[in-house]
């Protein structure tokens, strides 16, 4: 350790993460002394940090190295994470700037608190080191937390935000208590130097007895993060008390994030007890198939709705870890883009509804929108199937994909189940399409969307359908990512 | 001399305590703040013991982080609850259940 060099080279490796923070310093200092004169400095700004760094990462695409003393490492997997993370967040800031503007947010802090969020998941993303992923995760929720209470009269939301606190400072608390069980049996923080020693051949009884233990809290932590049962409490009153546009932000990038700690901390570092976590998440993700799809029935709030609709998607992204091969870590990881596509779509139409004093989040705000704005509802009805998992849209072939790897895997009767809970799920999404094309409302819905939202949501939208059409190129790229 | 498995006890003790005290406080929400320090100084106190047994350094420097952070942590806990005591006029934890569904 002592022998370390720092070495200069070592510093290109980095370039995203470097210029993101240096454009975050910047972009703050200038928002205090500028943002009076140019409104829209701060969201143009951040908008193109986010490309740029985007940009660097495409660069470094096929490079790969350990820097900084084995606490950072630039792979495929990373920089491909790193791409996707600043295209969703620059859509999602699109959508979000609509739903400030009308509800009086637009504020330069809320761009800022979001570039810092995305830097904690860069820094999540690209770990090597048990520090660097708690680091990369605080960065994270703390700047999260902050974004809900953005909404600073709306009780709600700073019940959301208060709660998401709490339980996110339980989730750190066991995630570190489980790390700290990691380092004292292995006697290191390096992913590389416990992934030697979790598949170390001589590891005797006690050993294995004390990696378990801590790779318990290693999981209740990371279920934590996703939303999974039954450690999802958090979820459904966060997305419904948060501002839309932080429900979207938080239900979208953050997931990616969660499944980069998920890859580092399980099958970089602990690869060797794969065993051992699969029996944990396969109770985690019926759990949350299960969960997510019966109580979804009863929502009338349409961010509830999604809420739980996530936790069954999360559901589903576990099934793919469990089959302990490549194609299914592929066929997870396929699931999660697809699911954050979905996801901005869904809550990007929700944002389309939302007018000067007007918060769209009941199921019934959607009534007689295909009359008044067919080409949104068009949106909504591609969104919705493609959730519910109906060819061709891509939502079926991601939950195709992880059902092959599932019963390839011999776990017949968790692929059973599955199917079963999507069929009942379809029930929501059926009936949100139904409130759009059949009922009826004396109330004008108008949409007063800008133009630059308006087209990004019909790409959006378009995507579900394209990428569905061509599903088994992405599927191969997912894989090689592993 | 303290064996490492009496630092291990103590810290998953206090551990204990500040997991159970998040769950069993029904009262007010600056304690659940408080049982949240509890699990952080557990997580230390096992940090710095097997840091201190196996002669590495590397788990005292991660304490300095978590100190840190639990730091940063804390205040935006606590503005969160101020916030909170200007919404609702109230700082229990029973008032902030208007969310459910």
């Amino acid at each position: 350790m002592i022998d370390y060099q720092f070495n200069t080279a070592d510093l290109f490796f980095a370039l995203p993460e470097l210029f993101m923070v240096a454009a975050i310093a910047l972009i703050l200092l200038l928002d205090l002394f500028v943002s009076e004169r140019f409104q829209n400095l701060t969201y143009y700004l951040t908008q193109s940090t986010l490309a740029i760094t985007g940009y660097f990462a495409f660069n470094l695409i096929g490079e790969s190295a350990v820097i900084f003393d084995g606490t950072f490492v630039l792979d495929t997997i990373g920089s491909y994470f790193k791409v996707f993370m600043m295209i969703f967040s620059i859509v999602a800031l699109v959508y979000s700037r609509h739903y400030l503007s009308v509800h009086n947010l637009l504020k330069g802090e809320y761009f800022i608190l979001s570039l810092l969020s995305v830097f904690g998941m860069m820094v999540m993303v690209s770990a090597h080191s048990m520090l660097t992923i708690y680091l990369g995760l605080e960065i994270m929720s703390l700047s999260l937390y902050t974004l809900i209470a953005i909404a600073r009269d709306r009780a709600v939301a700073i019940e959301a935000a208060l709660k998401y606190f709490v339980l996110g400072a339980i989730a750190s608390g066991l995630l570190l208590y489980g790390m700290s069980m990691i380092y004292g049996i292995t006697g290191s923080l390096d992913i590389g130097q416990i992934a030697a020693f979790a598949t170390g051949a001589n590891l005797i009884s006690e050993q294995v007895l004390i990696l378990n233990f801590g790779l318990v809290f290693l999981v209740i932590g990371i279920a934590f993060k996703f939303g999974a049962v039954p450690f999802h409490m958090w979820v459904p009153d966060v997305y419904q008390g948060a501002p839309t546009s932080v429900t979207m932000f938080l239900s979208t990038v953050p997931k990616i994030a969660a499944t980069a700690m998920l890859v580092r901390l399980l099958i970089d570092g602990l690869g060797g007890l794969q065993a051992y976590w699969a029996d944990l998440f396969m109770i985690l993700a019926i759990l949350s198939i299960g969960l997510g799809s019966l109580v979804a029935l009863m929502q009338t709030n349409i961010k509830r709705l999604l809420a739980y609709s996530t936790i069954s998607h999360i559901g589903f992204i576990l099934l793919g870890f469990i089959t302990g091969v490549v194609e299914g870590y592929g066929a997870a990881a396929f699931y999660v883009l697809a699911y954050v596509l979905m996801s901005l779509t869904a809550f990007g139409t929700i944002i389309v509804l939302n007018k000067q004093g007007f918060e769209a989040d009941q199921i019934v705000d959607f009534r007689g929108l295909s009359k008044h704005s067919p080409w949104f509802a068009l949106i909504m009805l591609f969104v919705m199937l493609s959730m519910a998992g109906v060819p061709p849209f891509i939502g079926f072939y991601s939950k195709l994909f992880i059902l092959q790897q599932v019963i390839s895997a011999g776990y017949i009767y968790l692929a059973v189940a599955a199917v079963v809970f999507a069929v009942i799920s379809a029930y929501y999404y059926l009936q949100i399409i139904k409130t759009m094309y059949f009922d009826d409302t004396e109330k004008e819905v108008t949409v007063t969307a800008p133009m630059d939202m308006r087209i990004i949501l019909s790409i959006n939208g378009a995507l579900i359908l394209v990428l569905g059409l061509m599903p088994s190129y992405w599927m191969e790229l997912a894989i090689s990512l592993f | 001399m303290i064996a490492l498995s009496d630092y291990l006890i103590l810290s998953a003790i206090v551990f204990c305590i500040g997991l159970a005290g998040i769950f069993i406080n029904r009262t007010n929400i600056i304690l659940l703040l408080m049982c949240v320090e509890l699990i952080l100084a557990a997580v230390n106190t096992n940090f710095i013991a097997f840091s201190y047994y196996s002669s590495d350094v590397t788990g005292q420097i991660f304490v300095f982080f978590i100190l840190t952070v639990a730091a940063a942590e804390v205040a935006i806990g606590l503005a969160i609850l101020t916030l909170m005591y200007r919404n609702r006029g109230s700082i229990d934890v029973d008032v902030t259940n208007s969310l459910k569904g």
